[in-house]
């Protein structure tokens, strides 16, 4: 399972040439990849605009996929309760999806690396105090906390991100603390010590770079579980505005008409969500088995 | 079992020796326990203070999602009317004074009224919390049951076309949205076959004076659907879990001496190796069961299951002040109760996590 580490290569060339090696895991990159060029040109690859209201028609409701409407149009994934494409409604609630996870996984992975960074270079008494609040964080369900902000703020969609930073922070601070505790401790650390570089400098050019492998790991997980907490709140109806629908409150606008049989609906976001969050976890499952310092000693 | 072990160098006739045994076993046992009594009290005073800013916490900002009044009252009631039903509640005070007298009262176990259901908060809460744990412990079993045995079958064939199937369907489990997961088992094994009930708890029986689900083949009939959208996502952390403590496990030494002393693998794997993975698989099932409790949130509403899960939601768009606080600082409270007992396990089991607590 684990590869041998080639003098001179990069990180992401192994971590590339491991991903080759496995084909579930190279299909689950490609399906990624797709899905983000998918939202990306979302405008572009949509049928129809399912949020100008000129292009939507209240006649074509309902309709199961496959139908052809009434302005000529097929509705392959079929249409939902206002008329719109389930095609487009997907495509859009993709890009949406993807650009909440996204943000808030990175902003998390920002603020979670440099507490992370911090405690373990200077230890002592600032060590102690983020370690208390990650440790405080880890011990409740992240679905709580989430409730719990959104509770408190109200919903919209920097609300949201908000809500996930919060809660991932600490997964990051603490994969982030391990990999330097160990790093710290190493002559090269001392030397640019001695050198009397910054610390800033000391912890971003010279710690950061070789606490990588265990971080691309967590963030790729944690992408994930942003997406999926999302998705959960938008359904929870305390997430997304409606104005802004992603997967998840497509499929809560699906679930409400899923026991009269219109399944399509809530069936075929789903199935997309399901894609991303399971391609993105195939990815990160893959890379653990590469990359992790541990098991490939 | 200790004493008589340590005790018998008496046997070979150094009574001295034994006396010291003796001392030394007590002073170790006191210091042990002394530690352990210390390592409690503080993380009980550490609970009283997490508990002590998720309240302000939690006030403060329950306070600002909206006015109660605007819900309670019709559009056209008169300024007067509105002051009067403020003042019937106590939103007319300043907010420190109305957090003083929430603290007051919340100490005595009293929250206040429901907005909505015109009763304690605390009595709204206990009357559908049994119903969230018959729910969230169900689930835990099944976790369990099922995934104790996958795990094992897969460590103790890792590289295999088992081992692969079980590990890629585990993170199938995982990223398996869990509301939309509840909503296909609804469609399927509702609507498509029409097996099995999509909402509600059913008519739950009664035995031996306790109301639950388990006691009426309709209560059960209501609870699977249910206990198996809340316990995949589980099963395939505890797959995961065990398979991975057996893979660390199998190369030890004492395996091999248990083989060559011609164990069977059934019984090696049953029995030695388990003993050994249960150890992080006891201290997770803490975690986990909290876990469960709050994801029994997003299957209590697709259920429509009567648990304070689907109060919560209920309560959060109805703006019902008073059942969201007491319902966030009960789970708090469990939580961190939860945390100090696994804590405490943990120690039991690994001495060295006590030490360093002291």
């Amino acid at each position: 399972m684990t590869l041998l580490r080639l003098p001179g290569e990069s990180l992401i060339a192994r971590a590339g040439r491991g991903i080759a090696a496995s084909p579930k895991a190279a299909i689950a990159l490609v399906i990624c990849v797709l899905l983000v060029l998918a939202a990306i040109f979302a405008p572009v690859l949509a049928p129809q605009n399912p949020y100008d209201l000129k292009e939507i028609d209240i006649f074509d409701a309902k309709l199961p996929p496959g139908t052809v409407g009434y302005n000529g149009m097929t509705y392959l994934l079929g249409t939902d309760t206002q008329g719109r494409d389930m095609l487009s409604a997907m495509l859009y609630g993709l890009r949406t999806s993807l650009a909440v996870g996204l943000t808030a996984g990175v902003i998390a992975l920002a603020i979670g690396t440099t507490l992370g960074l911090a405690a373990a270079y200077f230890g002592k008494w600032l060590d102690t105090l983020i370690m208390r609040l990650v440790d405080l964080m880890l011990g409740f369900p992240k679905i709580l906390v989430a409730l719990m902000i959104m509770v408190a703020f109200g919903q919209g969609t920097w609300k949201v991100i908000l809500a996930l930073v919060f809660v991932q922070w600490a997964f990051f601070a603490r994969t982030v603390r391990a990999a330097a505790m160990v790093e710290t401790g190493k002559d090269y650390v001392e030397a640019a010590r001695c050198l009397g570089l910054s610390s800033p400098r000391i912890l971003f050019h010279h710690l950061l770079p070789n606490c990588l492998p265990p971080l691309i790991i967590v963030g790729t997980i944690q992408v994930a579980h942003a997406i999926a907490a999302e998705a959960t709140l938008s359904f929870l109806g305390i997430g997304l505005p409606i104005t802004e629908p992603s997967l998840g409150l497509l499929i809560a606008n699906g679930y409400h008409v899923l026991l009269a049989g219109l399944y399509w609906m809530s069936v075929f976001p789903g199935l997309l969500l399901l894609t991303l969050i399971f391609s993105i976890n195939v990815v990160g499952d893959r890379l653990r088995a590469v990359l992790n310092p541990r098991l490939a000693a | 079992m200790f004493v008589h072990n340590l005790a018998s160098p008496s046997q070979v006739g150094q009574g001295g020796l034994t006396r010291r045994w003796r001392e030394h076993v007590t002073e170790t046992e006191y210091r042990a326990r002394r530690a352990m009594t210390t390592f409690v009290i503080r993380r009980l005073m550490q609970a009283v203070m997490v508990l002590f800013a998720t309240s302000l916490i939690v006030f403060v900002a329950v306070y600002a999602i909206g006015d109660p009044l605007e819900i309670l009252l019709p559009s056209d009631a008169s300024e007067t009317e509105k002051a009067q039903v403020a003042r019937s509640l106590g939103l007319d005070l300043p907010l420190p004074v109305q957090y003083g007298r929430f603290l007051w009262a919340a100490l005595h176990g009293d929250f206040g009224n429901s907005f909505v259901y015109n009763q304690p908060a605390m009595t709204v809460i206990f009357e559908r919390l049994p119903a969230t744990l018959e729910l969230t412990i169900t689930a835990l079993l099944m976790s369990l049951l099922i995934g104790l045995p996958m795990g094992l079958w897969a460590g103790n064939r890792p590289g295999t076309m088992v081992d692969e199937s079980i590990m890629t369907g585990s993170i199938l489990g995982f990223s398996l949205p869990n509301f939309w997961q509840g909503m296909m088992l609804i469609m399927i094994f509702a609507v498509w076959l029409g097996w099995l009930p999509s909402t509600g708890r059913g008519e739950p029986g009664t035995i031996f004076g306790i109301t639950t689900s388990f006691a009426s083949w309709d209560g059960i009939r209501h609870l699977i659907l249910p206990a198996i959208n809340l316990s995949l996502g589980n099963m395939a952390v505890i797959i995961r879990l065990t398979r991975t403590g057996v893979q660390e496990t199998l190369p030890l030494d004492f395996v091999k001496y248990a083989r060559a002393r011609g164990l069977s693998e059934r019984r090696i794997l049953m029995v030695h190796v388990m003993k050994i993975i249960l150890i992080p698989i006891v201290t997770v099932i803490g975690i986990e069961f909290g876990t469960l409790v709050a994801f029994a949130v997003v299957t209590e509403t697709i259920f429509a299951w009567p648990g304070v899960g689907k109060l919560i939601i209920d309560s959060i768009s109805a703006l019902d002040r008073p059942v969201v606080v007491a319902y966030i600082l009960v789970m708090v409270t469990l939580f961190i109760a939860i945390n100090l007992a696994v804590d405490v396990a943990y120690s039991l089991l690994d001495p060295r996590i006590r030490s360093r607590a002291t």
